[in-house]
């Protein structure tokens, strides 16, 4: 097996060789590090990677082959190299969330979903830039300077998790580790022409993941393909005694959904064998006319407006038509509060971060500026030196929602619209739907400096941001191109459906092939 | 005087420290004393991405507290961030509950009026919360020292209705409440080691007018006496800002216990604004009903009850039960000690005389006494059938105080045991007479008031053992 | 509702950030500007809706009262800005008789 097509091997392949002794893990992550060099990943071009060390990422490699007794003790992503978001919690490298307020900062502990790649011989190789404190749509709200997209370096990759979905464009890592808050991993995903998945609040660990907006943030998964993204997902899901709003409902093994069979029994020794690595799961034939036998996939009016960029609209029908092909029904439906979702979202996101961004007080850790007028004077120079202009804006606009006075009128307001937005999902998927799909975000990639008003750029999330606030998982899949830029579709599905989602995503994919790149 | 145009009105908010092995929302130890920052992780340091999980016994505790309390314990309680900037509170906000406290709507009586109606005291509602660090201020010069090991201490905040009328009346709601916290075991309720804390809302209003006038604050007392003596010196305050003209304006007071005023405390009331919002991190508590029925009908017995329980099983004075009662292992150890001995009247005379003279003597508290309820029992039998006299068992107990050694034994060691001896007290008798021919010749002669003298004598002679009705037979018998 | 330039400052001294007098300005408009976009909510009815709060069915999770603290790796002074005899230091403030809340 050859590691000439690094960039383009898909995790599940480069796990199945590393089980073989046919791939060498220090050979695969060489690989790995050789790409971002050729691909130029570093500060002076794509400016994906924040943070790496290949001397250390190498001897965990043969850590871990020393410490295996049996293929099997390799784990279900044995030897594939990830990264992680910058806001995630790891040891060894820094954490610093793209802010200066949290430079050089080394967490003392790691996330779960860190430790849980880890368990199944993930190896870590690079933390990847972001939106500072993932509050962006762009990655240009980096303090260390924005990340190019692999597809045009004159284009944004999208973000927050931009860094993360530049990297798996680019052939970094097949998976990689973002964060959604309202969007923050499909959006980049569809802008850099992979696939992102943000799965139900409540489905992954947040131990560990840096609190941007606590009710919405859930740890996301990028990956290559449909099925490199289930993988990872099915190892990092799980409840969590650290998190008290994790979930202890089973993980079924989302690679099943695309062999058409139901949810599959978890206590089957069968699949048993496949959810630890024991034997691989099979391939999903290819897509036919009854791959979404039985399957009712809504069309939201509401996502699909008048002022939809056309292109984008025709690449959305060519889907909606390709799920036809194979035996799904299209429904139209009306989710009539989603255009509240920008509002309601920029209130409680901000309010919950004003609050989450307090402990950068210069006190403990990360950033302290001095300054002559005593401890105040340290706090508001140390929180005005460290945070950056949008930082800034949302810690001020979520400070003032919650000020006495205006509590009621912003922020109980808009959780009670949110409760609204979540109800139209709830009957949408009650009266049949299987799964929701609209395009993934309005239009593809804007250039870099292209949108400076707040606001403006706030918009690039009025198709995902809906998923976030009613709590419900959401993958973001290529759909095609426009103007040589890649366009995503999303599909959404009920609470904790993740494998009907999966399986609605892993048809398209099927049924588009090249055509999802073209 | 101008205070008697007034009528003080008062509520007090107290903080008590649940007795839990580690803190509210992570698996550090909550005990005091440990070295700066020791007990510290990434959730109490509020490090970037740490999570709260809430700890169990913290809620079995805040619960049996507030059942305690007279509250509706609520199914649906839930935590709220309290965000305010202080070096010594990490996270840059507390959590807190708010709008829906864990529970509310109790009372305590804290007397009786003088018709001997109950005054009773309305609990508004007890709620859990999270303690902040510790700053200190006079460590390092120009700069404050801040250790963290009581960050996540879990407390609850017992809020009570204004229904105090004078500072001796919040004394007695303190002293009450800090008794049945004891009793409820759910705290160490010490002033000293910060497990109690005490907040005091104060206003002042004429008799007779129902709207309530303009409250200050009260912060920083240190005990019970400090908390009467700032609410006087607050009401006075009050009081002559009214008669003078001026009002009352809504602040914050800090008590200055060395100079025994008030001042103002930090911050003007208007630039606080903690922004409450329930806490995402955290689900709301779910407590269902057969649960919180348990622990009521877990709860252990109240002072009140045993009040009246003890005064009716032992026929004991209401004065008396409540000594008895003020603490709750001194009313446990006197009643094992009635039991065992089935003797109520001497077990309270001697818990209440030698046992607190020696526990005031001592450091340990009563679990930690030598004498055990059962051989305090023991040498109450010993009396009560003669084996020693009263003068004798004294000097027992304090030798079974000092080496935990049973009260027979003791006395037998020490030759206490009382002496019958018909032959060995007439010994003793005819020495006395001897020694003392003065009062020996008046009291042979008639002049029976003597005898007592004499029984003195003869008992000290014998040191105590020698039979005191044998003595007084034998002495009138040779006067006879 | 607009915001003001008092509103800012006071929002600003609550999440002790410094702004300067130009950036107030700024932030005036652009908070302004912002929240103009929410003003939509006001006309939503949500009479008898109960508010987005818990996210997630059940109630929240306890723990046992046991003592295992997540592990750290390293010391506190390994990223502590200031540290002292195992304490972390501040400047003092500008009162330092005032105690925090409780």
């Amino acid at each position: 097996m050859s590691l000439d097509n690094y960039s383009q091997l898909p995790a599940a392949e480069i796990v199945a060789g590393v089980r073989a002794g046919q791939l060498s893990p220090t050979a695969v992550v060489q690989a790995s590090f050789d790409r971002a060099r050729e691909i130029g990943a570093g500060s002076d071009n794509l400016n994906i990677v924040l943070a790496a060390d290949a001397d250390a990422s190498l001897a965990e490699c043969r850590r871990m082959m020393e410490h295996r007794d049996s293929a099997a003790d390799l784990g279900l992503l044995a030897g594939v190299p990830v990264v992680l978001k910058d806001n995630i919690a790891s040891l060894g490298l820094p954490t610093t969330c793209g802010s200066k307020i949290l430079e050089g900062y080394v967490s003392p502990f790691e996330a779960t979903v860190v430790t849980r790649l880890r368990a199944h011989g993930a190896l870590v190789v690079a933390k990847t830039n972001m939106d500072e404190f993932a509050m962006g749509s762009s990655t240009e709200n980096s303090a260390y300077g924005p990340t190019r997209n692999p597809h045009d370096v004159r284009c944004v990759p999208g973000g927050s998790s931009g860094g993360s979905a530049a990297a798996v464009a680019a052939g970094i890592t097949p998976i990689a580790l973002g964060s959604e808050t309202g969007g923050s991993v499909r959006q980049p995903a569809a802008f850099c022409g992979v696939v992102g998945v943000k799965p139900t609040y409540g489905r992954v660990s947040r131990y560990g993941l840096v609190a941007f907006a606590s009710s919405l943030d859930q740890v996301g998964v990028i990956g290559r393909t449909v099925g490199d993204a289930a993988l990872g997902l099915e190892v990092i899901a799980g409840f969590d005694r650290m998190d008290s709003t994790s979930s202890d409902a089973d993980v079924p093994i989302y690679r099943m959904s695309a062999l058409g069979v139901p949810a599959p029994e978890a206590r089957n020794p069968d699949t048993e064998a496949m959810r630890i690595g024991r034997s691989a799961v099979p391939l999903p034939p290819p897509a036919h006319s009854k791959t979404l036998d039985g399957i009712v996939i809504g069309k939201p009016r509401e996502y699909f407006p008048e002022s939809l960029d056309a292109s984008v609209r025709d690449l959305c029908e060519r889907s909606l038509d390709r799920f036809r092909a194979m035996g799904a029904t299209i429904r139209d439906v009306s989710l009539a509060r989603s255009p509240l979702a920008i509002p309601v979202y920029y209130i409680i996101a901000p309010a919950e971060a004003s609050s989450n961004l307090a402990r950068f007080d210069g006190v403990r850790y990360g950033l302290r500026a001095d300054s002559p007028s005593g401890l105040k004077g340290m706090y508001e120079e140390t929180r005005s030196r460290g945070f950056g202009p949008e930082v800034t804006r949302r810690v001020l606009l979520g400070t003032y929602v919650l000020s006495a006075g205006y509590y009621d009128a912003y922020y109980r307001k808009a959780q009670a619209v949110r409760s609204l937005i979540a109800d139209d999902f709830r009957s949408v998927f009650a009266s049949g739907v299987s799964a929701i799909f609209t395009p993934t975000t309005p239009t593809p990639a804007f250039p870099i400096g292209a949108i400076s008003d707040p606001y403006e750029m706030y918009l690039n999330d009025i198709f995902t941001v809906t998923a976030n606030l009613a709590g419900v998982p959401a993958i973001s899949v290529p759909i095609g191109r426009v103007r040589r830029l890649p366009v995503g579709g999303q599909i959404i599905t009920g609470h904790f459906d993740e494998y009907t989602m999966f399986r609605v995503a892993y048809a398209l994919e099927g049924a588009l092939g090249a055509d999802a790149h073209q | 005087m101008s205070s008697a145009r007034y009528e003080m009105v008062v509520g007090l908010e107290v903080h008590v420290q649940l007795k839990t092995r580690t803190k509210a929302f992570c698996g550090c130890s909550a005990d005091f004393g440990a070295a700066p920052n020791v007990n510290t992780c990434p959730v109490c340091l509020a490090l970037p991405g740490a999570l709260p999980v809430l700890n169990e016994h913290a809620v079995e505790l805040a619960t049996r507290a507030a059942l305690g309390l007279g509250c509706t314990v609520n199914p649906i309680s839930v935590f709220a961030r309290k965000n305010y900037f202080y070096p010594d509170l990490p996270k840059g906000y507390q959590i807190s509950q708010f709008d829906q406290p864990l529970a509310t709507g109790g009372s305590i009586t804290i007397g009786a009026t003088e018709k001997g109606a109950d005054i009773r005291i309305g609990i508004t509602r007890v709620h859990m919360e999270e303690d902040a660090g510790k700053s200190i201020h006079d460590r390092y010069p120009g700069a404050t020292a801040i250790d963290l090991n009581r960050s996540g201490v879990p407390l609850i905040e017992i809020v009570s209705e204004p229904d105090i009328r004078s500072a001796a009346g919040a004394h007695a709601y303190l002293r009450t409440l800090k008794q049945i916290l004891q009793y409820l075991d759910v705290s160490d309720v010490s002033m000293e080691e910060g497990s109690l804390r005490v907040d005091a809302n104060i206003s002042v209003r004429p008799p007779g007018q129902v709207k309530l006038g303009t409250k200050t604050e009260v912060k920083n007392m240190n005990s019970f006496s400090a908390v009467e003596r700032a609410l006087e010196s607050e009401f006075a305050r009050q009081c002559s800002l009214l008669d003078s003209g001026a009002e009352v304006e809504q602040q914050t007071l800090l008590w200055d216990g060395a100079r025994e005023v008030v001042r103002p405390g930090r911050t003007k009331e208007g630039s606080q604004d903690y922004r409450y919002f329930p806490e995402p991190d955290l689900r709301p508590l779910l407590l269902d009903a057969k649960w919180i029925e348990r622990a009521r009908h877990e709860l252990p017995e109240l002072p009140d009850a045993r009040r009246k329980r003890l005064a009716l099983d032992f026929g004991l004075a209401v004065t008396e039960v409540e000594q008895l009662t003020a603490s709750p292992a001194i009313a446990e150890y006197f009643e094992a000690v009635a039991r065992a001995s089935g003797d109520g009247k001497s077990a309270y005379n001697w818990v209440m005389g030698e046992v607190s003279a020696a526990l005031r003597a001592s450091t340990g508290g009563v679990d930690a006494f030598r004498v055990r309820p059962a051989d305090l029992a023991q040498l109450l039998n010993l009396v009560r059938d003669g084996t020693i006299s009263h003068t004798a068992a004294k000097r027992v107990f304090a030798l079974m105080a000092a080496t935990g050694k049973p009260a027979a034994q003791v006395a037998a060691d020490e030759g206490l045991l009382q002496v019958g001896d018909e032959a060995m007290i007439a010994g003793w008798v005819d020495e006395v007479l001897v020694e003392h021919p003065d009062e020996a010749a008046r009291y042979l002669s008639g002049e029976k008031k003597l005898q007592g003298v004499l029984v003195g004598f003869v008992m000290r002679k014998s040191k105590g053992r020698a039979d005191p009705k044998r003595v007084n037979q034998l002495l009138a018998s040779r006067a006879g | 509702m607009a915001v003001t330039r008092e509103d800012v400052l006071h929002i600003a001294q609550l999440a002790r950030l410094g702004v300067d007098a130009e950036r107030a300005d700024e932030l005036t408009r652009e908070l302004s500007a912002i929240l103009a976009h929410m003003e939509v909510l006001s006309q939503v009815d949500t009479g008898g809706v109960a508010p987005a709060s818990g996210v997630g069915a059940g109630g929240t999770p306890l723990r046992p009262d046991v003592g295992v603290a997540p592990e750290m790796s390293g010391t506190l002074e390994s990223f502590a800005p200031s540290m002292r005899d195992g304490f972390f230091i501040v400047p003092r403030l500008a009162t330092h008789e005032d105690t925090g809340e409780s």
